[in-house]
């Protein structure tokens, strides 16, 4: 059973004056077929977590570790984690001109899949996908996030994590700036990825409201670069009626 | 794409409406001349010379150097196609505009025999006219002339390759409501050196689309300029280059819109890699006041995918009337995305990959412009071919 396992991991980004540091020793297990929400507020490391994780250069590790099924993950580039099994599903997915969605979807499962789809059966399975998203057929022809609106992007980032099949997907903020029917349609795609018991889900919000569609087997709250309080799904709800004030109050947030 | 200017790199602009100021076209230090004797040597801080190495042009623009017939023409037309080698005083020859810098005119002064491909009236072509231009390590001067009949269609392709000191003119006659294509590819070896002109005469209702690739040379600076003849013109300009390391791509443009209800698009998009590769472009569209009901636009962009290249680029319009249907430019260039890397390679991407699909990304909508397909493809390979090497 795939595992992450985060121990002690401390970031820090370059800032005007120096090195400042986001991350102050966060320590997580993610269990395949397990869901995670880690809540907090803004500016509290949650996306740094998050981009972390994933290999972002901007990010510099300080200390600590990070072990997928016991392998090292900072000493991966950002594709190896990838192939390995990350997923990073982006608040802000990038657009890359020129280059189709069906092109990319393509050159993306075959890397990670370490094969060429087989061309019928991955049409196949990229029409349904769409379908189950509510796409329209023609999206496949557009250049990757180029004039896609705020909901296109995200159901383009389940799109993939639904083709790719990770072992650890991060969903960062993949709630922000939905309406209603978007939210529920991109989570029911999540939650198809979740019932098939294969991945370990990290869903970083700073709302309760999608955790109404998606629900957490466990509730983290992050504050100050770490790990503050771990729960139940009922710590959700104590956020949704006190808000984060607990945690920020006294100077423990950035 | 990135909107982040590498260091060295300008993107000055101007739009200037109206006023006292000289035109752009006589903005250069001296008027357009047939002859060579009417411009001063160049010394390097003239607007029109101020971005080009004059020592690396081996003589071109002095005088010293001397043509040995190093250079060989060779012309493959379909039929119904004439293409005849003619001496200076041929008719036909100057038609479409004037030499604008020393080395166009040093060109016109010094060629001894011209080339005419003309494709009669109404005659519309299914194969190209293929001009192929190989340098054998010689200097040439040279001068062509392609005269498209009213309502005839034509597209012709102009290949540059080995190793050359070529100053060369070449001349579109566009007849009315007739339609040509030209694709100038300049292929040379790393060592070449390729100045020249090339003027279009567009004729009533006539369509001209110029498509010019530059891969290869040392040095490679060409001036496609466009005129209209009669109302009802159509001019698109597209450009690509790929700019490598020690090398110098100029591509200098003028549009002159001096006629009423004329159109022009320019799109030129270019990549650079490398220590001292230096791309240079230039967009001049000047609407003259007679000009009403023009319709123009101009777009360069460039992306930076190494450390020590550098782009100039500069648009400028000039516009002498407001009674235009539009007029917009745009430029920019930028670095390689990290962030477009880190979103393909957050997809299991490789990086020389990723590198890859950007790259071909940015050109492929300029290149699926062209409408020659074989074209097209020898594009794109020769594209993925310049990356093999970059990311190799």
């Amino acid at each position: 059973m795939a595992t992450l396992e985060i121990h002690d991991l401390h970031v820090s980004v370059d800032a005007e004056n120096g090195p400042r540091e986001i991350l102050r020793g966060v320590d997580l297990t993610v269990k395949q077929g397990e869901t995670h929400a880690i809540m907090g507020p803004n500016g509290s490391g949650k996306s740094t977590l998050a981009y972390s994780l994933a290999g972002h250069p901007k990010y510099t590790i300080t200390g600590g570790t990070v072990t997928l099924d016991g392998e090292d993950v900072l000493e991966m580039s950002v594709d190896e984690r990838a192939r390995a099994g990350v997923f990073l599903a982006m608040q802000y997915p990038v657009e890359v001109p020129g280059v189709s969605v069906s092109n990319f979807l393509r050159t993306s499962a075959t890397a990670v899949r370490g094969e060429a789809p087989k061309l019928r059966t991955w049409v196949k399975e990229v029409k349904e996908a769409m379908q189950r998203l509510q796409m329209d057929p023609a999206f496949a022809e557009r250049n990757v996030n180029e004039g896609f609106s705020g909901g296109e992007k995200k159901r383009h980032e389940i799109l993939q994590l639904e083709l790719l099949k990770p072992k650890i997907a991060i969903l960062d903020e993949t709630d922000s700036g939905l309406d209603v029917d978007a939210l529920r349609i991109v989570s029911e795609g999540v939650n198809r990825v979740r019932e098939t018991g294969e991945v370990g889900t990290l869903l970083i919000t700073h709302y309760t409201r999608i955790l109404r569609y998606i629900k957490p087997d466990f509730v983290h709250v992050f504050a100050g670069g770490k790990i503050v309080e771990s729960g139940g799904a009922e710590l959700a709800d104590k956020l949704e009626n006190e808000g984060y004030e607990a945690y920020v109050k006294g100077g423990v947030t950035a | 794409m990135a909107d982040n200017t590498p260091a060295g790199s300008t993107t000055d602009g101007a739009i200037q409406v109206g006023g006292p100021r000289q035109p752009i076209d006589a903005r250069v230090s001296a008027p357009a001349s047939y002859d060579v004797a009417d411009f001063p040597v160049p010394h390097g801080r003239e607007e029109e010379w101020r971005f080009t190495p004059l020592e690396r042009l081996r003589g071109l623009h002095d005088g010293t150097a001397v043509a040995d017939g190093g250079v060989k023409v060779e012309v493959e037309a379909p039929e119904g196609v004439t293409v005849e080698t003619v001496g200076r005083d041929d008719a036909r020859l100057g038609r479409a505009g004037k030499p604008v810098d020393r080395v166009a005119a040093q060109a016109y002064s010094s060629f001894e025999k011209a080339s005419v491909v003309s494709v009669p009236k109404e005659t519309v072509l299914t194969e190209p006219v293929r001009i192929s231009v190989h340098g054998e390590g010689g200097v040439a001067f040279g001068h062509q002339v392609v005269e498209v009949g009213a309502f005839a269609e034509a597209v012709v392709v102009i290949d540059h390759t080995g190793d050359a000191t070529l100053a060369a003119n070449v001349e579109f006659l566009i007849g009315d409501g007739a339609k040509l294509t030209v694709v100038s590819v300049q292929d040379w070896d790393g060592t070449a050196v390729h100045a020249g002109q090339h003027t279009a005469l567009v004729g009533r209702d006539a369509s001209f689309k110029s498509v010019i690739v530059t891969f290869g040379g040392d040095l490679v600076r060409l001036h496609p300029r466009v005129v209209y003849g009669a109302p009802g013109g159509e001019a698109e300009l597209y450009g690509l280059y790929f700019t490598d390391q020690g090398q110098h791509q100029e591509h200098r443009l003028f549009v002159d819109h001096d006629t009423p209800h004329c159109r022009s698009n320019v799109a030129y998009k270019g990549a650079l890699q490398g220590k001292d590769a230096h791309a240079v472009w230039i967009g001049d569209v000047l609407i003259r006041a007679e000009a009403e009901g023009t319709d123009t636009y101009e777009l360069n962009r460039n992306l930076v995918l190494t450390d020590g290249a550098r782009v100039d680029s500069v648009p400028n319009l000039e516009i002498e009337t407001g009674e235009i249907v539009g007029a917009g430019h745009a430029s920019a260039t930028g670095r390689f995305d990290d962030e477009q890397l880190f979103y393909l390679m957050a997809r299991g991407i490789p990086a020389d990959e990723a590198r890859r699909l950007v790259v071909r990304g940015f050109f492929a909508e300029l290149v699926q412009q062209i409408g020659i397909p074989d074209l097209e493809e020898r594009l794109l390979a020769k594209i993925e071919t310049e990356l093999e090497a970059s990311v190799a």
